[in-house]
């Protein structure tokens, strides 16, 4: 950094903070008695400093560059009469505030805070419970939401909000929250360029996180575990879907990971353990999965059909109750180099690589696929013994669906 | 009873077939834990073997038993002893030195494997309980068919056919009854056919421990009512129970009326 920078920068300091900026603080017994009173004194790059105490208050615009900041989690109630905090300006900071009371409309989408078309927006270690949408941002870009808790009570679909929203933003950053009982927990529509890490997504009723139409996103290091399903991605592109944990999301029409018309995603070192179908794909093309794990779900991978070019390559298949499931004959998918538990095989020249090619489909799922009621045969020495004369000659199994390199050894 | 019990029992004890029974398992299990080293995997290995090995090995051995030791139970008939109390005796001595077998022959290398400090123990002594039904249940049914058949060529055919009716043959005609009425609701049908033989009602209640997940992902109120809530482990363990006792009902009532 040259010597007009470092003078640029100690002159934003002294400007920004030092000299102009100017904290205005809120408690039962200050000058200022509401929180909207202050945000209506502030001037830009001010502070208010709201203090411990509950503040029954809807209908808060930031309409201006401020930090809206509380000490010691004050409450702001809104006692359902509608949304609580909108920001409209660029350059807006809320941090640390309890935030309860929602109010549930059928007509308009009410949240704890919204924020429009703003850029550099922050928006961190708030509590948000009883809601109906929690954090909404529209139209609004380069903004972090960092270690938020949301907890609401979502019973039904028709009537209830998702926690975190982005409709039409770019380049958000949502870290460390904690959002559950929720529709979606994290729902992403005509948004790119998201970064969604190291958030824990629980108990929703719907999906854990759910894309729709969002391309060039990211998610990693995130824990989705019971939800209506885990993580439903939809009609996106260039997804990018790292190290996360997908865990118990059980029932008919439950997943770990539900992929609907998605091109060329890349799905990485992801956990999918105990749900009833580890990932559900219909209409892909090119999506790699690789070193993924996927451990006691009853399907692992379920192919629907309209699925090209995909590779699946170096994962892990353990105790399955069923590894791949095809409802057709056809494929064009790439399955090698992945262990299996299931896999009978050997390997005489001691190269870690199993001399015969292993056939994730066994004609059982094909039954199941067809008669779903057959799913009690499961484990039955007449199952095992017409799954092995399948294997030795397909007739209703995709013949060329092989893996020709099954690994010896867990990765 | 207890005297005749203990009789055959230790009469068993000495037999060189219970010792190659409780070898083979003590083989099979340290093999099994040899090879993968993991418990739980091995769990479910040894479940597929013991659904169909227990009844078959029970099956037999009962048949055996009952035939070889027929002149001892004519001596016995001839003395003021209970009828009943001979066979019932006799049939607890067998099932019991079988489940012992059972029981030790796989404890042993489980628990020197580390069972108890393992999560698989639950999964473990579902398998033993289940195994130890299978025991009795099959051990009953063979000596009610050596009971009606002096013949025992006959006896031995039908023991077998027996359990390769109710281990493979049954599943078959399940699963082709299912096929051809598929436009029907089913769930109920299939549950009342899986309850209804033994073997399966064992595979379906260690299934509720192992692949619960799957079970679930069919849409059926009343699966979902038997899989999802503990009355399914309620009513197999029920039906399991009603299983062992009706083959020694029918023993003891059969042996009353039979004419030697």
């Amino acid at each position: 950094m040259n010597i007009r920078g470092l003078f640029i920068l100690f002159f934003c300091t002294i400007t920004g903070s030092g000299l102009w900026a100017k904290t205005i603080e809120v408690c039962y017994s200050c000058e200022v008695a509401s929180v909207k009173e202050a945000i209506a004194m502030a001037s830009d790059y001010d502070t208010v400093l709201v203090k411990k105490g509950t503040y029954k208050e809807y209908n808060l615009v930031i309409d201006k560059p401020m930090t809206l900041l509380g000490k010691g989690y004050p409450v702001i109630d809104g006692e359902d009469k509608g949304e609580i905090i909108t920001i409209t300006s660029d350059g807006v900071t809320v941090d640390g505030l309890f935030i309860i009371n929602v109010g549930t409309s059928y007509t308009s989408d009410y949240a704890a805070i919204r924020v429009i078309k703003s850029k550099n927006f922050l928006i961190q270690n708030v509590v948000l419970e009883k809601l109906f949408f929690g954090i909404y941002l529209e139209k609004s870009q380069h903004g972090k939401v960092y270690n938020n808790k949301i907890v609401g009570d979502a019973v039904e679909e028709f009537n209830s909000g998702n926690g975190i929203q982005l409709w039409y933003c770019q380049y958000v950053d949502i870290d460390g929250n904690i959002v559950q009982h929720v529709r979606d927990g994290i729902y992403l529509e005509f948004s790119d360029n998201i970064n969604i890490s190291n958030n824990r997504s629980s108990d929703n009723v719907r999906y854990g996180l759910h894309f729709m139409f969002s391309n060039n996103d990211t998610y990693q290091n995130n824990v989705f575990e019971n939800n209506g399903a885990g993580v439903a991605v939809m009609f996106s592109k260039e997804i990018k879907m790292i190290d996360n944990i997908f865990r118990k999301n059980w029932g008919p029409t439950s997943y770990g990971l539900l992929l609907k018309e998605i091109n060329d995603a890349e799905i990485r070192g992801n956990t999918f353990e105990d749900n009833t179908t580890g990932i559900t794909v219909e209409g892909t093309n090119r999506v790699r999965y690789e070193k993924n794990d996927f451990i006691n779900n009853g399907w692992a991978l379920k192919v629907r059909g309209a699925c090209y070019g995909n590779i699946v390559i170096n994962n892990n298949f353990l105790y399955n109750s069923f590894d791949v499931s095809y409802n057709s004959k056809l494929n064009d998918n790439v399955f090698d180099q992945n262990f299996w538990s299931s896999y009978t095989g050997y390997d005489l020249d001691k190269n870690g690589i199993g001399d015969v090619p292993y056939r994730p489909v066994k004609l059982f799922s094909y039954i199941v696929n067809r008669t779903p009621e057959t799913i009690i045969m499961l484990r039955s020495l007449f199952m095992d013994i017409i799954d092995f004369s399948e294997k030795v000659s397909p007739v209703f199994t995709p013949d060329k669906l092989i893996d020709a390199n099954p690994l010896m050894k867990k990765l | 009873m207890l005297k005749i019990l203990k009789y055959s029992f230790y009469d068993l004890m000495r037999s060189r077939w219970s010792y190659v029974y409780f070898l083979f398992y003590l083989l099979l299990g340290f093999v099994l834990l040899f090879l993968n080293n993991d418990l739980s995997k091995a769990v479910i290995t040894l479940m597929n073997v013991i659904i169909v090995l227990v009844p078959l090995i029970g099956t037999i051995f009962g048949v055996m038993y009952f035939y070889n030791s027929r002149e001892f139970i004519e001596l016995l008939l001839a003395q003021p002893l209970k009828r009943s109390s001979i066979f019932l005796g006799q049939f607890f001595g067998v099932a019991t030195s079988l489940t012992l077998s059972l029981m030790l022959g796989l404890g042993i290398p489980f628990v020197l494997y580390g069972l108890f400090k393992s999560d698989a123990i639950w999964n473990f002594s579902l398998l033993l309980v289940t195994g130890s039904f299978l025991t009795f249940i099959f051990t009953g049914l063979a000596f009610n068919i050596a009971l009606s058949n002096e013949n025992k060529i006959k006896g031995f055919g039908y023991a077998v056919l027996l359990w390769l009716f109710l281990a493979v043959i049954y599943d078959g005609l399940f699963l082709l009854s299912l096929i051809i009425f598929e436009e029907y609701p089913l769930d109920t049908f299939s549950l009342a056919a899986a309850m209804a033989n033994p073997i399966d009602l064992s595979r379906t209640l260690i299934l509720l421990k192992l692949d619960i997940s799957a079970l679930l992902g069919y849409t059926g109120a009343v699966f979902k009512q038997f899989f999802g809530t503990n009355s399914g482990l309620i009513i197999s363990f029920g039906l399991l129970l009603l299983w062992a006792i009706l083959p020694i009902w029918s023993l003891s009532y059969k042996s009353r009326r039979k004419d030697f």
